[in-house]
């Protein structure tokens, strides 16, 4: 097995300057179910998420889909799969998180600029053991052949394709499990019903994935569509970036905060809602959320620096996501103020 | 010492697997080093932290069981935060049964030290600094302990923390003695807590010394049985640090102990010196809420067995030199806005009310006067607080 695998490894090399690397392979390795399951490999190689090294080709057997509202992270690019076992089926009822079944996994990479110049920063993989979620992160190499556990983390420089330096921080897995929080178990937060275009559920559903398709599908926008209503773009990216921390059982749960998409409580958005904990990230705002006064709400506040202590979120991100602040700012200047 | 250390570790060994020590020096690469051995560290492992000054650019994290983190000596060992560039906290533990103990944490860009979730946790003889001293931009809380139950915070310092220096919220069964606190905003708080014991800490030259607070629309409301006992609470006249928006800048400079809402609370045998508005305050929560299982006065509260010294005689409330001046020069030792219920003072100094009337009320009609001692709230001394067995016998 192992021998094959080094034989398959050079003869991959040697191809990695080939157009379509996939053309020839002839042969695909199955995905090493027994990593998901269990242990913490060192490569990210060694689950066979990828028939090539520099993980460009995935496996006939992931999925790749796509979020409507993303979260925000820098501004990297993100490539997206699903890997759920043969005979696996996704319990998908109702309008939230998709129920995996054990030995599935989520793989995210994130990456930096276009065609040539594509840079793979990290791949993010999150296996679902038979006692529960597992989140690691292996970080690529220089030469971009190879990603390494990264378990304590790591803070990289990278110059964006915009020209824009910035301090890029790859988490450690404890910090994945901060944002990958409920009620202390680790759970995925991306892949939501709502969330979800409706094309990768159909697909889900014709591989045998899933039975019949869930209600709910694709309430939220996507997000830059300009003909979605801004309050549902404030929503959604809240939802998005922000409630898997600010919900009940969650990493925030103390704050009293609750940005999920369902909840319906103003004041449980953080409208006129004093802060608890903030400190200096209140800034010198008194609420949350100020209707009709988004210079005065801490949430925009804190979305809008890059001051650890100060910044929301907490992790993921080192610089302002402008397009976001300004959907925030309209909304909340729209709001009524009686 | 070695022969301490083994016999440490056959005792872990009754309860996990065998228990190892893993040493991190401080130097190249400290931040990975750390942060992958508090990742790797297995239940009843120690990772012992030489001494140093440990330079750290993120956050640190635990979230694993049963891990003791010691360092050499709260002067010795330092993890500075100077050049933190993310994370919301300097080191946040989010597993049960963690020690930390002899290690000091510095200039954290947030809080100092935060535990979420996380039960039996022991803070131990830790230091938790911003350098600077008193300054708007220091992170908010020192030593954060929150939403857990079995809590022991001692033998700790804690300076400069824009909020509060020791914080427990939303959390039961709590002892916070022996600690040093002083130029933080609020010194010691507990707030939307039960079966807290602060006692035998030294709290000086806060804004306020100890505060007990309740506060309404978070998961948890309705704090209480509250005990500040055998405490020093002197000289708490910083000007208030605070960022606004949050609850503690509303604290007058020169408060001592206050008391917002909760229901139980007992305020013996302090020693109070030199807080130059009030050395107790009793105030009701009067910003707009929304929540039905509120509680915005405080109910059944003790006071008894003090010593007050000179204080009062700067009140920093609104029309406090007047009411000084009317009452000889200073505010009797103890104040209330007249929302209290159920209050018993056994103590013999004077007590003013401010005659409020109704939660809510504009303090422009404040009618200052000086009111009996009531004896009205159960004078039973609440039990002490127990914590789990074996849980202190980790620090002895």
């Amino acid at each position: 097995m192992k021998s094959s695998l080094v034989l398959l490894g050079c003869a991959m090399l040697a191809l990695a300057g080939s157009a379509d690397v996939r053309a020839t392979i002839t042969q695909e390795l199955p995905i090493n179910d027994s990593a998901i399951m269990d242990g913490i490999p060192r490569n990210l190689s060694e689950f066979g998420f990828f028939q090539d090294p520099k993980g460009r080709v995935p496996h006939g057997n992931l999925i790749s889909y796509e979020l409507n509202t993303p979260l925000y992270s820098d501004g990297a690019d993100k490539l997206r799969y699903v890997y759920v076992p043969a005979g696996g089926r996704i319990d998908a009822s109702g309008d939230g998180l998709l129920q995996f079944p054990v030995g599935s996994a989520i793989i995210k990479t994130f990456a930096f600029g276009e065609g040539e110049t594509q840079r793979y920063i990290e791949t993010r993989v999150l296996l679902n053991r038979a006692d529960g979620w597992l989140a690691l992160p292996y970080r690529w190499n220089d030469d971009q052949t190879e990603a390494r556990l990264a378990l304590a983390g790591a803070r990289i420089p990278i110059t964006r394709p915009d020209g824009e330096e910035i301090s890029y921080r790859v988490p450690n897995k404890n910090q994945c499990k901060t944002c990958h929080s409920k009620n202390g178990d680790v759970i995925p937060i991306g892949p939501k019903v709502r969330n979800l275009p409706g094309e990768f559920l159909k697909g889900l559903a014709e591989r045998g994935f899933i039975g019949t398709l869930p209600a709910g599908l694709e309430q939220l926008p996507v997000w830059g569509d300009d003909s979605a209503s801004n309050g549902k773009l404030a929503r959604a990216y809240l939802d998005v970036n922000c409630a898997h921390c600010h919900q009940p059982g969650g990493s925030a749960s103390n704050s009293g905060l609750d940005l999920r998409w369902e909840q319906g409580d103003p004041h449980a958005i953080g409208i006129r809602k004093p802060p608890v904990a903030a400190g200096r990230g209140a800034g010198g705002h008194k609420v949350s959320i100020a209707p009709g006064d988004a210079s005065a709400s801490i949430l925009v506040y804190r979305m809008e620096s890059n001051d650890p202590g100060v910044a929301m979120p907490e992790l993921g991100r080192s610089t302002t996501d402008d397009q976001a602040v300004a959907v925030m700012r309209k909304w909340i200047e729209e709001m009524p103020t009686s | 010492m070695i022969r301490v250390t083994a016999a440490a570790m056959l005792l872990a060994t009754a309860s996990t697997a065998w228990a190892e020590t893993h040493r991190i020096s401080p130097g190249e690469g400290a931040q990975e080093r750390l942060q992958e051995a508090l990742i790797l560290a297995q239940p009843g492992d120690t990772v012992v932290l030489e001494a140093g000054r440990f330079e750290l650019t993120d956050g640190l994290s635990l979230d694993v069981d049963g891990v003791t983190l010691r360092g050499a000596g709260m002067d010795a060992s330092v993890l500075d935060f100077t050049n933190q560039a993310g994370s919301g906290e300097g080191l946040l533990i989010t597993s049960d049964h963690v020690t930390l103990r002899n290690f000091a944490v510095e200039n954290a860009k947030g809080d100092g030290i935060k535990s979420k979730g996380a039960d039996q946790i022991i803070y131990h003889a830790l230091r938790v600094e911003w350098t600077n001293g008193p300054d708007a931009s220091n992170g908010a809380y020192g030593i954060y302990p929150v939403e857990a139950s079995n809590i022991l915070v001692q033998d700790s310092i804690v300076r400069g923390a824009s909020d509060a220096g020791i914080y427990v919220g939303q959390s039961e069964n709590i002892i916070v003695r022996r600690n040093y606190v002083y130029e933080n905003v609020a010194g010691i708080e507990i707030e939307n807590s039960n079966f807290a014991e602060v006692t035998h800490n030294i709290a000086g030259r806060n804004t306020g010394g100890i505060l007990v607070f309740d506060l309404p629309g978070l998961p948890k409301v309705g704090g209480g049985n509250v005990v500040v006992a055998n405490n020093i609470v002197a000289s708490n006249n910083t000007d208030n640090f605070a960022p606004e928006g949050n609850i503690v800048a509303a604290v007058p400079y020169g408060t001592g102990v206050m008391v917002m809402a909760n229901k139980g609370v007992q305020v013996v045998n302090n020693a109070f010196e030199d807080n130059l508005t009030s050395h107790i305050m009793l105030i009701a929560y009067i910003q707009e809420y929304d929540d039905e299982r509120y509680e915005p006065r405080p109910v059944d509260v003790l006071i008894a067995g003090n010593s007050y010294g000179a204080g009062g005689s700067a009140p920093d409330i609104a029309g406090g030199e007047m009411i000084a001046a009317a009452f000889g020069g200073a505010l009797p030792p103890i104040l209330t806005d007249g929302l209290h219920k159920r209050l018993s003072i056994e103590d013999t100094v004077p007590v003013i009310s401010l005659g409020m009337e109704r939660v809510g009320q504009s303090r422009a009609e404040a009618k200052p006067q000086l009111i009996n001692a009531l004896a009205a709230a159960d004078t039973a001394r609440f039990a002490p607080v127990t914590l789990p067995e074996g849980m202190e016998a980790r620090v002895q």
